[in-house]
């Protein structure tokens, strides 16, 4: 006979800094842990006194990046549409981190994943990739995103187990970010009268936009936008231009236009005086920010930095010349 | 006279330069300047209406000119101006 002996529930330990504010959380899955990411001020790379300068820390997902929140989304969009069966291939053209996230989301659940990708995005993106058991689809990398989107309905048209989410044409994409990204700062800061972030599908600015012009009619959404490069060019007419269709015009007050150079060099201002390790086009939407930071008078602006520096690594980004012409053809948005 | 420089998609209408020169007060003004000397921009570039092409976008010293005053805005000497057809970003 084996004795047992009751043992009382232990009492909760206090946390070790509960005294600092809300933090953790505890989850069923990897899944459930998407968002919540850490609002940090970042005085030392804001132009102007009078501006109080935040930024929003997406690289802290679970894959690193701000697409976690919206691949989460696309799939159980796909889940409730009934579009997924026993053989069915999910597909998405994307330039890295989109393919990440739905690659370890589907992962988690069970299905299979490929993307179409442009052929000359970082080689992390393409190991990450792997590692979580996506199949990479090339698309030409001088035809960038636009390529990779091209090629992607191709293959949709062609073969009816691929099933795509399509980031740009679904309102699964800005739902994420209306119904997350953007209660999270309106919780985190209220006050905030500007938001900034990069422009890829848009659905970030119009979901959080539209989220905070709710919350507050007088505050400005401002885009930062990438410069194709020379290279990254290859269109063969403007009819092959791409507007994504989640994309509304009237959902941003600006539109700033931001170098490789310009956004390389404020990711390497971010390390070095704010110890923030981000993402090129983190260093376009901070470019953005500042400039908007030095035209106002007074305020409070938020900045989203979708992705973290590790993908950007290989590329030697915080060490190469920025005069190197190569950086042109380098895919980094 | 204002430097504007275009996508390498209109290149061949201006004979491959990535440049090209133009004089004018606002936009639209520029825009008159340059399609009077190269024709083959002006469907390119404009509407029937004379409107900007939706897959056309100008940016003003960095900025993009649908948010500032359209074809109407201001445009001085030294300004940077870039035309850039509309590409999906990165995702």
């Amino acid at each position: 006979m084996v004795a047992l002996r009751a043992v009382a529930r232990a009492r909760p330990l206090p946390h070790a800094h509960a005294a600092t504010g809300p933090h953790g959380g505890r989850f069923a899955s990897i899944v459930d842990a998407i968002g919540h990411t850490p609002l940090v001020e970042i005085p030392r790379v804001c132009p102007n006194p009078d501006v109080r300068l935040y930024a929003k820390l997406e690289f802290l997902n679970p894959t690193g990046s701000v697409k976690d929140r919206i691949a989460r989304y696309l799939i159980e969009d796909l889940e409730r549409s009934g579009r997924l069966g026993p053989d069915s291939i999910i597909i998405e053209p994307t330039s890295g981190n989109t393919g990440i996230a739905l690659a370890m989301i589907a992962r988690r659940k069970g299905y299979r994943v490929a993307v179409v990708m442009p052929d000359n995005v970082t080689q992390e993106r393409r190991r990450l990739l792997a590692l979580y058991g996506a199949e990479i689809i090339d698309s030409p990398g001088e035809r960038g995103s636009n390529g990779a989107i091209e090629l992607a309905k191709y293959l949709v048209a062609k073969d009816p187990r691929f099933v795509m989410p399509y980031q740009y044409g679904n309102p699964a994409n800005p739902r994420a970010h209306y119904e997350t990204t953007a209660a999270e700062i309106i919780a985190d800061c209220p006050e905030v009268d500007v938001f900034v972030s990069g422009l890829g599908t848009g659905g970030t600015l119009v979901g959080v936009g539209r989220r905070l012009r709710e919350h507050n009619p007088e505050v400005r959404i401002i885009a930062a936008e990438p410069m194709p490069g020379e290279k990254v060019q290859g269109l063969r007419s403007l009819d092959e231009g791409f507007i994504p269709e989640v994309f509304e015009a009237d959902a941003l007050d600006g539109k700033f236009l931001v170098s490789t150079a310009e956004s390389i060099q404020a990711v390497r201002d971010l390390l070095d005086r704010e110890g923030i390790f981000a993402g090129v086009s983190s260093g376009g939407a901070l470019a953005a920010a500042q400039r908007v930071a030095a035209g106002i008078e007074r305020g409070t602006v938020v900045v989203l930095f979708a992705d973290g520096g590790w993908k950007y690594v290989s590329e030697e980004i915080w060490t190469r010349d920025l005069e190197d012409g190569d950086l042109e053809s380098l895919n980094l948005w | 006279m204002t430097a504007v420089r275009l996508p390498t998609v209109l290149r061949g209408h201006v004979g491959n330069a990535k440049e090209v020169d133009a004089s004018g007060g606002t936009v639209a003004q520029l825009l008159d300047d340059i399609v009077a000397r190269y024709p083959g921009l002006r469907d390119q570039l404009l509407t029937g209406e004379g409107k900007l092409n939706r897959f056309v976008n100008i940016y003003l010293n960095g900025q993009d000119i649908r948010y500032l005053q359209e074809l109407a805005t201001p445009v001085a000497p030294n300004d940077t101006v870039i035309v850039l057809p509309a590409m999906a970003g990165g995702c």
